[in-house]
């Protein structure tokens, strides 16, 4: 009973940062029909906007919070990927709507693009970026209407654009000057530790529950939740689906498609960066961070189907178990008896890379009974 | 590439003159270190034809073509690892004794014969590559799902690769530049002169036999499925077994890349497989011209020389310059550099610029006209 | 040899609950030429999806031939004999006209064959006899996307007939076709009938008028009725079904 409950939890830990990395895969892809091959470098940004959070949170004037940077790293991630994202989607991805393997490849050099980037550029002047980024795309809007009545729109936006570029400059500055750690470009590998109630473990039933694990799941049932209510209650998410199912209808309804795309990638890519934080907890952050967590969604989308959130859990835990059952050379545990050729085989698959062959087979298998995965569209739709 | 205007094919046979020319020269200008280099781009430019004829003709988007490539490479290597570990205790190869292995595992018997290897190293990756094909193709898996599939397949060979050390030196690889091969050692300078000589001749081969698939009806239906894959149904064609053959193809170009490659480049590791050097080949192709076979040539050498190049000036800008690439080929040049050259678009810009006459009347009323005259 | 060369019995297709065929029965004799019409949504795309096998039925059986082909894959059922052609004419636009006859008119439709042979002299000149019905000779080795939609739609006929199927399975052949060129199809159709069986499904009463073949007019997913133009304008049914009821609709 213990060992099924620890390798239930080992397998619901595992599956649960694949569901949250590839949460916002699924929902663009889903929504939109795009794969996204940037995501994990989406996730990297994330897990580095959580090592540049907690070396803020170290300064002294915010020591006394340090305990709660987790959670300011939560939003922080969320809105530096979900800015790069929109970016990317208003300058690359709306080109090419309707053809996805277009996409694949432009968004593959967008991915290099960001993973050189972490490379080359030190992270302070990286901040410093995003900052100006998010000034200069929200300045205009929160201007009161009065000045657009003085001044002519051009003038508006460049001024907002001018102060935001030199925001972002102060920022890189001082940051750079603060913690001499972000003033210097490295291709190496950073950690991020956990504050102090994140470590050791929570024992249950003589089991011993990591936090930082149960801090993932949480966070990973926050995003589920808040995804599922924001599509399925909220204006903005009854809009979006109304896109996907019929586009030009939406438009002539007045609905504005192309915030709607951009509300979409955003979110999508948000999900990303709070992904990266997750991930960052897990072990160290590098830029290759992503790459190593990219396939693993994929499998999970495939396995789950295209647009539907439940065939995406479901597809997260299934591979999450049975990736640990045989990673960890669980069966064996479970069924000591078992006969020697079929042991020795368990045996063979018990590493984590040899999981992964073994769980890929499986998912062939299984994808020719079902094709389309988990949930399946169905109807007249499909075709198109 | 038959409904070529002329000018085009008086164009295709100045490149074609150009590319004999430079083969030939290469060996007398170049020092050897660059030949070598040169060979093994030649090589990489066969495993893009393979893509082009998946992706350029029949739509499909492997992201996973290095799994081949590497097959072939292993196939090489093991037979050159063989042909030279006779006199070393057990008489197998020497990383088995850092495993304590001694004994040689079953399927490395049949490497012994140079006959096998050189069907193996096309047939193996062919084999694979139809049958993976096979079993996602029949479940009408196609477009981005395929992509995404070819790229786990290949994470998962290379997972397979870097973890047996027992039977294949795992994460090492195998070396080739060591070995011998009729009596010389295959990283010798004369080796290498002739790696090259044999890596030009086969990537013309390999470009006729390219050609020849995509010649006729075949190569149609495959246009075909990349445009309309239904209506080719209802034409009584089915696609699976098409898509399943072209596909084994492209494999087995991949694997006569990767063995040549690999003697050229000395080694063969699970390297080959990682994913970047996968989507790598696509670009080639992108950037020379999809559909069009030369352009895969010219692509894979061209950006592989701009690549290494790059690298010694400056290590850390090729990934930006690649990085835009990828974005600035897909967003503004489609058609790769030779279909832009083919397309009537560089005439415009040369009228533009006065060079040019401008075209008096459609290119299509031009060629019905032609029909009357003959008639 | 069976009366019918089609036969579908008690078909029902079903989206999600949605029935899109609802009991639909229909049998067709060798060489007869048959008009369905039917309003928006009646099914009538779907009936085709059923008997070319690019929908399954949920309940019921299609019979060609006096073989069940429920259940067989769209190439399978194209080899068989039954030909189609689609509502938007649906050629292939980066193959030369040509090459698109050419693989249609491919009598071995296997991969290997292909890749080896060369198009041989006979279907070559069954090639240029199409494109001389079509009208279509001096645009040879013109790629299909850059044909005008009639000559499109003509050329998609010419590849159906290049199959040389039993069964002609014909999706708004007329759709965007000027008064002449429909003129034309609809004698097209009349002579090919006979030798093939033809199925038409239209809009337009004229054209389908001048098809003067039997017509069954289906409606929400089954037959409603069968019978010669005539019969079916006088059906107060049909009336219904098209117009409304009769003292609101009829002017």
């Amino acid at each position: 009973m213990q060992l099924i409950l620890e390798s239930l939890f080992n397998g619901v830990a595992i599956g649960s940062v694949l569901l949250i990395a590839a949460l916002g895969l699924a929902i663009v892809f889903g929504l939109m029909g795009v794969i996204n091959l940037a995501h994990g470098e989406l996730m990297m940004l994330g897990a580095y906007s959580t090592y540049v959070t907690q070396l803020i949170f170290k300064l002294p004037a915010l020591k006394p919070f340090y305990n709660a940077y987790v959670i300011v790293a939560i939003a922080v991630a969320f809105v530096v990927s979900g800015i790069v994202g929109i970016l990317l989607e208003r300058s690359i991805i709306r080109r090419l709507y309707g053809d996805p393997l277009e996409t694949l490849l432009a968004t593959w050099g967008v991915s290099l693009i960001l993973q050189q980037f972490v490379r080359s550029v030190p992270l302070a002047y990286g901040t410093g970026l995003v900052v100006a980024l998010l000034i200069g795309m929200l300045l205009p809007i929160g201007l009161p209407k009065k000045l657009y009545e003085k001044f002519s729109g051009r003038i508006i936006r460049l001024a907002c654009w001018a102060i935001s570029a030199l925001l972002g400059v102060l920022t890189s500055n001082s940051l750079s000057t603060a913690i001499s750690k972000l003033g210097r470009a490295s291709a190496r590998n950073v950690d991020v530790t956990a504050p102090s109630w994140m470590r050791g473990g929570f024992d249950l039933w003589n089991i011993t529950f990591p936090i930082t694990r149960l801090v993932i799941i949480v966070i990973t049932l926050i995003a589920v939740l808040g995804v599922t209510w924001f599509l399925k209650k909220s204006v903005w998410g009854i809009r979006i689906r109304a896109v996907t199912q019929n586009r030009s209808m939406s438009d002539c309804l007045g609905i504005s498609t192309e915030t709607v795309d951009v509300l979409t990638f955003g979110i999508g890519s948000g999900l990303a960066g709070v992904a990266g934080v997750a991930v960052s907890l897990l072990g160290s952050v590098g830029p290759n961070v992503g790459g190593s967590y990219i396939v693993g969604c994929f499998m999970v989308v495939v396995l789950g189907g295209v647009g539907n959130l439940l065939g995406t859990i479901i597809a997260s835990f299934a591979i999450g178990i049975m990736t640990d059952l045989i990673g960890a050379g669980r069966l064996l545990t479970i069924w000591p008896d078992m006969p020697t050729p079929l042991a020795s085989a368990v045996d063979f698959f018990a590493t984590t890379s040899m999981a992964r062959v073994m769980v890929f087979a499986l998912i062939v298998i299984f994808l020719q009974f079902r094709p389309a995965g988990l949930f399946p569209q169905k109807g007249r739709m499909v075709e198109v | 590439m038959k409904n070529l205007p002329k000018s085009s094919r008086w164009f295709l046979l100045l490149i074609w003159i150009t590319i004999i020319a430079a083969i030939i020269a290469a060996p007398a200008l170049l020092p050897v270190f660059r030949l070598n280099l040169l060979g093994r781009y030649l090589s990489l430019a066969i495993v893009a034809l393979g893509v082009d004829l998946i992706w350029g003709y029949a739509g499909l988007l492997s992201l996973g073509q290095g799994i081949f490539f590497t097959l072939g490479g292993y196939c090489a290597a093991m037979y050159l690892q063989l042909n030279s570990s006779s006199d070393l205790p057990n008489g197998i190869p020497e990383f088995f004794a850092l495993y304590g292995v001694k004994e040689l595992p079953f399927f490395w018997e049949p490497f012994k014969s140079p006959i096998f290897t050189l069907i193996a190293i096309w047939l193996i990756p062919a084999l694979v590559a139809g049958t993976l094909g096979f079993l996602v193709f029949r479940n009408r898996i196609k477009g981005v799902y395929f992509s995404i599939l070819t790229q786990a397949a290949l994470l998962v060979f290379f997972n397979f690769f870097n973890g047996q050390q027992k039977l294949i030196n795992g994460t090492n690889g195998l070396k080739t530049d060591v070995t011998q091969l009729f009596g010389q050692m295959v990283g010798s300078d004369s080796m290498q002169r002739w790696f090259f000589w044999l890596t030009a001749i086969i990537v013309v081969i390999a470009w006729f036999f390219a050609r020849w698939v995509v010649r006729d009806r075949f190569g149609n239906v495959l246009i075909g499925i990349r445009d309309d894959e239904p209506r080719v149904r209802f034409t009584g064609y089915n696609p699976t077994l098409f898509k399943t053959i072209v596909f084994g193809i492209a494999g087995g170009l991949a694997g006569i890349s990767g063995a040549l490659y690999t003697v050229q480049s000395g080694i063969v590791s699970p390297q080959f497989m990682t994913v970047p050097f996968s989507i790598e080949m696509v670009i080639w192709v992108a950037v020379g011209g999809r559909g069009t076979l030369l352009g895969a040539i010219l692509g894979a050498v061209a950006i592989n020389y701009a690549k290494s190049l790059v690298s010694e000036a400056l290590p850390a800008s090729w990934m930006f310059i690649q990085g835009g690439l990828f974005i600035l080929v897909v967003t503004a040049l489609p058609e790769g550099v030779l279909g832009w050259l083919q397309s009537d678009r560089p005439r415009n810009l040369l009228t533009r610029l006065g060079v040019s006459r401008p075209v008096s009347t459609y290119p299509s009323l031009e060629a019905e006209s032609k029909q009357e005259v003959k008639k | 040899m069976n009366k019918y060369l089609l036969e579908l019995h008690h078909i029902s297709v079903s989206f999600e609950g949605f029935l899109a065929l609802d009991d639909l029965n229909l049998s067709l004799r060798s060489g007869e030429l048959r008009a369905v019409i039917g309003p928006n949504g009646a099914g009538k795309t779907t009936f085709l999806d059923v008997i070319t096998g690019k929908v399954n039925p949920t309940i019921g059986d299609v019979v060609f031939k006096g073989r069940s082909i429920v259940g067989k894959h769209e190439h399978h059922i194209a080899r068989l004999g039954i030909g189609r052609k689609f509502q938007s004419p649906r050629v292939f636009e980066n193959l030369t006209v040509f090459e698109n006859l050419a693989l249609a008119v491919s009598s071995n439709k296997k991969p290997i064959p292909l890749l080896i042979g060369e198009v041989k002299r006979k279907d070559k000149d069954e090639i240029h006899h199409l494109m001389s019905i079509v009208n279509l000779q001096s645009k040879e080795n013109i790629s299909a996307g850059s044909l005008s939609h009639g000559q499109k739609q003509w050329l998609e006929i010419a590849m159906l007939v290049g199959q040389n199927p039993d069964m002609l399975l014909v999706d708004e052949p007329v759709a965007g076709l000027t008064d002449e060129e429909t003129d034309m199809t609809a004698d097209l159709l009349k002579s090919l009938a006979g030798e093939h069986t033809i199925l038409v499904i239209d809009h337009d009463m004229e054209f389908i008028r001048r098809l003067n073949s039997q017509v069954s007019v289906l409606h929400q997913g089954s037959v409603l009725c069968e019978g010669t133009m005539e019969e079916i304008q006088r059906d107060s049914q049909v009336i219904e079904v098209y117009l409304g009821r009769p003292e609101e609709g009829q002017p």
